[in-house]
């Protein structure tokens, strides 16, 4: 039962400028008072513009500092991460992230609709355009009824809502997504993943979705970048050749689904076991 | 109703202190403990007239100003030296330094350099009240959260936006906290000042008093300072309530869970 793809043992790169995000010979490594952590050894990848990709790997494999790499909050300690051509070396204006700690990443102090509005007024966005993406923001994710509440009102999986709010209502680029439904119960789960494709498809942005759910990066995504376990290579880059309509309950039950999860599932459990691909071995070793 | 009952509450100890003050000094004609009755006469007497003009409102205006500017050199510099490591490595140690030194000794000094003026009551008021306020600024500016913070910056949230959305009410409580320190040290060293080296406020006022032995006149000046104290604490209170309404609701939910 093994799916008809050859497993590549780095990410799939794509011929210069044709990319809308490249992450290139990326490495980063700690420097704490403990000793020096190497979070990511060697990362390689291409995501083309309006592109679903998500990325799986173990806990603690570096998914999170790969992500902070990208969006420029942290200086790759090797490689360079490129948007559209222009390397990162701060946030760029048109990317937004939804960060793990959905508890943490919205302003205690503010309203739920000040959060979501607080990124448009601050690129200077008039007030009638800034409403009007704000409503439909909250509409998409259902949360228009409480626009009011502080954050800490709401569960732990409105707060999440909200977070992915102020993403879509600031129309970014390119979104980038850190495990954002780890606290959402099934239903909303379900619901969420369905509104990321919906929005993606809508606002033709490209998605870098980071997972720890099989099942999850399998629905979700165009493709799988599995990260190994820690020092981080790429394990595969899986393209996910399922139809482009997905449904909760069809696609879910599509033989090839199946024959997709479990090979995720295989690989990952051999980078648990600390199985590496060829060439990232000889990369590592060379290095 | 409800306001009704708590302002009942809150009246009730009060009452009895004094009804207990009375009936202690029903027999006793001790010279150094007015009834409540000579007090309140003394009070009148001494509190509703000039002085108000002469001793009480310049006292009050100086205690302002000195709070004031205390809250605000001490939240700018709070806000720099907190977002600027090399300058917070830099200026620590003397903020320590000048911490710890008692407010009170300052005022012979100041009095040299700036002579017996009201700058320098007012410069005494600041020196002392600063110190909680700037020390807390820059904790609660070091303290801001990381994710947040990252949050804000992935969103293109610089500059003086960062300040105004991120930086000031994320340091807020803790700010709030060195106010509340720095109104009670203010209004000692609004007395302190005037009993050292002045020919009115307040302070100068109720020493003069003891050394005339005008004892329920001196007396009837430290319910003033105690008032003075009440109704300051009062609008700090109101005002934190106000600013800080969803701290004290997130920390409600927090304790709840
Ligand atoms: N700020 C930091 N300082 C030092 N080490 C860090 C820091 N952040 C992460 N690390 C280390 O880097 C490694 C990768 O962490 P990271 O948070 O990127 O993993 P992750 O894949 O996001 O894990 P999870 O799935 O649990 O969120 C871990 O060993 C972690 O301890
Ligand atoms: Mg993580």
């Amino acid at each position: 039962m093994q799916p008809e793809t050859t497993p590549v043992s780095t990410g799939r790169t794509l011929p210069e400028g044709q990319a809308m995000l490249s992450v290139r010979g990326v490495k980063k490594v700690y420097h704490t008072d403990g000793g020096d952590i190497e979070a990511v050894r060697n990362l390689t990848f291409d995501l083309k513009a309006g592109e679903l990709a998500c990325l799986v790997g173990p806990s603690g494999s570096g998914k999170t500092t790969l992500l902070k790499c990208i969006s420029g909050l942290l200086a790759p300690t090797e490689g360079e991460v490129l948007l559209d051509g222009a390397r990162v070396t701060g946030p760029p204006k048109k990317m937004a992230v939804v960060f793990q700690e959905y508890g943490r990443s919205l302003f205690p102090w503010m309203r739920v609709r000040e959060n979501v509005e607080l990124p448009l007024k601050n690129a200077g966005m008039g007030k009638a355009e800034r409403d009007k993406l704000v409503d439909e923001a909250l509409e998409a994710v259902g949360l228009d009824h409480v626009p009011q509440s502080y954050p800490w009102q709401l569960s732990g999986g409105m707060q999440q809502r909200v977070a992915i709010a102020r993403a879509v209502a600031y129309q970014p680029e390119v979104l980038l997504m850190d495990e954002p439904f780890a606290a959402v119960d099934a239903q909303t789960r379900a619901d969420l993943e369905d509104l990321i494709r919906t929005v993606w498809k809508k606002l033709g942005v490209t998605v870098l979705f980071v997972t720890h759910d099989i099942d999850e990066s399998v629905y979700l995504g165009q493709r799988v970048i599995i990260l190994s376990s820690s020092p981080t290579v790429i394990q595969e880059d899986l393209e996910i050749d399922l139809p482009d309509e997905r449904d909760q309950l069809n696609t879910r039950a599509l033989p090839r689904f199946t024959e997709l999860r479990h090979h995720v599932y295989e690989q990952i459990q051999r980078a648990k076991q600390g199985h590496r691909p060829a060439a990232a071995t000889q990369a590592g070793s060379a290095s | 109703m409800k306001i009704l009952k708590g302002f009942a509450y809150g009246l009730a100890l009060p009452v009895i202190l004094v009804l207990i003050w009375w009936a202690s000094t029903l027999g006793t004609t001790n010279f150094f403990v007015p009834t409540p009755a000579t007090l309140a006469e003394a009070f009148a007497e001494t509190w509703f007239g000039e002085r108000i003009v002469s001793d009480v409102l310049p006292s009050i205006g100086r205690l302002l100003i000195g709070v004031v500017a205390a809250i605000v050199i001490g939240i700018a510099a709070g806000l720099l030296i907190g977002s600027v490591k090399w300058l917070r490595d830099f200026t620590e140690p003397v903020l320590e330094f000048f911490r710890a030194i008692p407010p009170p000794v300052l005022i012979p000094v100041l009095m040299l350099l700036m002579g017996i003026t009201d700058s320098m009551k007012v410069v005494v008021i600041i020196s002392g009240c600063i110190w909680p306020v700037l020390l807390n600024t820059i904790e609660g500016v070091r303290a801001i959260d990381s994710v947040l913070s990252d949050s804000a910056h992935t969103y293109g949230i610089g500059g003086w936006a960062r300040v105004r959305y991120l930086v000031l009410p994320s340091a807020g409580p803790q700010i709030m906290a060195g106010v509340r320190q720095c109104l009670s040290i203010g209004l000692i060293l609004m007395v302190i000042s005037e009993m050292f080296a002045s020919s009115s406020g307040l302070g100068f006022t109720i020493v003069q008093f003891q050394r005339s032995f005008a004892i329920p006149e001196m007396w009837s000046g430290i319910v003033v300072l105690g008032l003075i104290g009440v109704a300051m604490s009062f609008i700090f209170q109101w005002t934190e309530r106000r600013i800080l309404r969803w701290y004290h609701g997130l920390r409600e939910v927090e304790n709840a869970a």
